[in-house]
């Protein structure tokens, strides 16, 4: 946290307030990226018992939206931060707001992987679902990472992650619905892994915000609605 | 909860439409009625009970009640001629200093009634130290300035133990390491910043229980405001802090508690946390949020 130096206010209890909102961040952050992982595995092992568990989980984070949230307004309301810590509050509400919805799909996949091991049978698209599980995943990390570590590049490398991923999408459901036409009596089954695909997607869209607001938070540029390459020259400007 | 835009400044009301700026005394008289909040507190240094003031036949103060806990920071806000400083001075009895000046109900500090005929003034006002609005050193060198209590309050008996409440006093107002080296030369040499620490020292010297502040920062700039501000966070672990401050933001940043009052009376009470984010009554929202004031 060095470049925007939310430890060197002169008021310690705002330099602690800061801390403790960046530290329950990454916490959160950490529970929702274990979730997507196992969610995955789940998925692709049909173990119930995991998918179970990542539904669980879901509570704890929302427990965690709602008390950061509490976090960021109490500082909002009784420190007025202004610039570097303004972006920080800012961009922490924004980030635990995806992250809530992250959480989300990942619950939305193991209730789909529970569906699937009651099916039996392993239908196509597993590897699809391996594949950009994988790459998806580590976009999550990654934006963790260059949030924790105030690190545009690495937010950047998000961002372009995604535009491949959601190409992979696109390719990975033209061949499941080539698919289901062939063989209508997989339609059920290969649904579960096209909402699947499809929550893997949206959590991917999502890391992609979690980057764009790193880039907001570091250098005060709002860069929504812009592509991977237009980021990149707004911020080498 | 009414959320219609009226801010004082017109440019910043976003609303529908850009209606009057509400005034103080539109329908007010129904809207104020008994405190709001928690008035009293678990466990109480100074208890003030149905206190009314009165300048001649002027009532300032209504019937206000409200504890000062232990080792918190308690911040009175409110419009001009709300009553915050007079009931703040109240507390010490600085009013006593105006002849007109009527004070009724009870105050009571570790559960002795201040006002009492047997209460000595001049040691309550060592109990209960004051730090005014303007930095007030005495025209003397800076240890003087320390030592001038403990002196005449006897405290001290040899150098060597002023020596020492010099220091430490100017430790704990966070001055000491700029004022080590000088402090035979004037008080009135120090920055304002430096002064208005120099009198938190002065107060501290005497040992209060108490330390009461009249808007201790609004002739400092923001560095040196913050400087104090954290002083005040630092002395609330030992002291218990009554502040008077015109400047909500500063009541927002240091307070545990905050009090508003309007007109003369004590309209809410409640942790500093709840009244800037969710007053419960509308007179302290609109005044919060710039709706008047």
């Amino acid at each position: 946290m060095d470049r925007l130096q939310l430890d060197k206010h002169t008021s310690k209890s705002f330099n602690e307030e800061l801390e403790a909102a960046r530290k329950n961040l990454m916490q959160m952050g950490g529970v929702v990226e274990q979730q997507v992982r196992e969610a995955i595995k789940a998925l692709i092992e049909a173990d119930s018992d995991l998918a179970a568990k990542v539904i669980a989980k879901d509570e704890r984070v929302n427990d965690a939206e709602v008390s950061l949230d509490e976090e960021c307004v109490r500082i909002l309301a009784r420190r007025h931060p202004a610039a570097g810590d303004l972006r920080f509050v800012i961009a922490v509400t924004r980030t635990v707001s995806d992250l809530e919805r992250i959480g989300d799909h990942a619950s939305r996949i193991a209730n789909h992987a529970i569906n699937l091991a009651e099916s039996g049978e392993a239908p196509r698209g597993y590897v699809e679902i391996r594949h950009i599980g994988e790459r998806v995943s580590r976009m999550v990390q990654n934006a963790l990472n260059a949030f924790a570590r105030l690190e545009v590049d690495t937010a950047l490398a998000v961002l372009h992650e995604d535009e491949a991923v959601d190409l992979e999408y696109a390719s990975a459901m033209r061949e499941l619905i080539t698919h289901m036409m062939e063989d209508p009596r997989t339609i059920s089954r290969t649904l579960d892994v096209i909402w699947s695909l499809r929550s893997l997607e949206r959590v991917g869209d999502l890391a992609n915000n979690i980057a764009q607001h790193v880039v907001y938070l570091v250098e005060g540029k709002d860069v929504r609605h812009n592509s991977a390459e237009e980021v990149e020259a707004a911020v080498r400007d | 909860m009414d959320t219609t835009f009226k801010h004082t400044s017109v440019e910043t009301s976003t609303g529908p439409v850009a209606s009057e700026p509400t005034t103080l005394g539109t329908d007010l008289e129904q809207e104020v009625g008994e405190t709001v909040g928690d008035a009293f507190v678990d466990d109480p240094r100074m208890k003030a009970r149905n206190v009314d003031v009165f300048y001649a036949d002027k009532q300032a103060i209504h019937n206000v009640s409200l504890d000062i806990g232990r080792n918190e920071v308690l911040s009175m806000i409110g419009p001009s001629g709300c009553g915050k400083s007079t009931f703040l001075r109240s507390i010490n009895r600085m009013n006593d200093t105006i002849d007109i000046c009527k004070v009724t109900g009870s105050i009571t500090l570790d559960g002795e009634d201040i006002y009492d005929r047997s209460m000595d003034v001049v040691s309550l006002r060592a109990r209960v130290g004051m730090v005014f609005q303007k930095p007030n050193p005495f025209p003397k060198s800076i240890y003087d300035n320390i030592a001038y209590g403990p002196r005449i309050h006897g405290l001290v008996e040899r150098r060597a133990e002023l020596d020492e409440v010099v220091e430490t006093s100017l430790r704990k107002a966070g001055l000491w390491e700029e004022v080590k080296d000088r402090l035979d030369q004037p008080a009135t040499g120090l920055s304002g910043g430096q002064q208005q620490r120099l009198c938190i020292a002065r107060t501290i010297a005497i040992s209060p229980e108490v330390i009461l502040m009249d808007e201790p920062c609004s002739a400092l700039d923001p560095i040196a405001t913050a400087r104090i501000e954290e002083l005040i966070a630092e002395l609330s672990e030992n002291y218990t802090i009554a502040i008077v401050t015109h400047s909500m933001q500063q009541a927002a940043r240091v307070s545990d508690r905050t009090a508003y009052f309007h007109l003369g009376k004590l309209i809410e009470v409640g942790a500093t946390d709840k009244i800037f984010t969710s007053p419960d009554h509308k007179l302290t929202e609109d005044y919060i949020t710039g709706r008047f004031g």
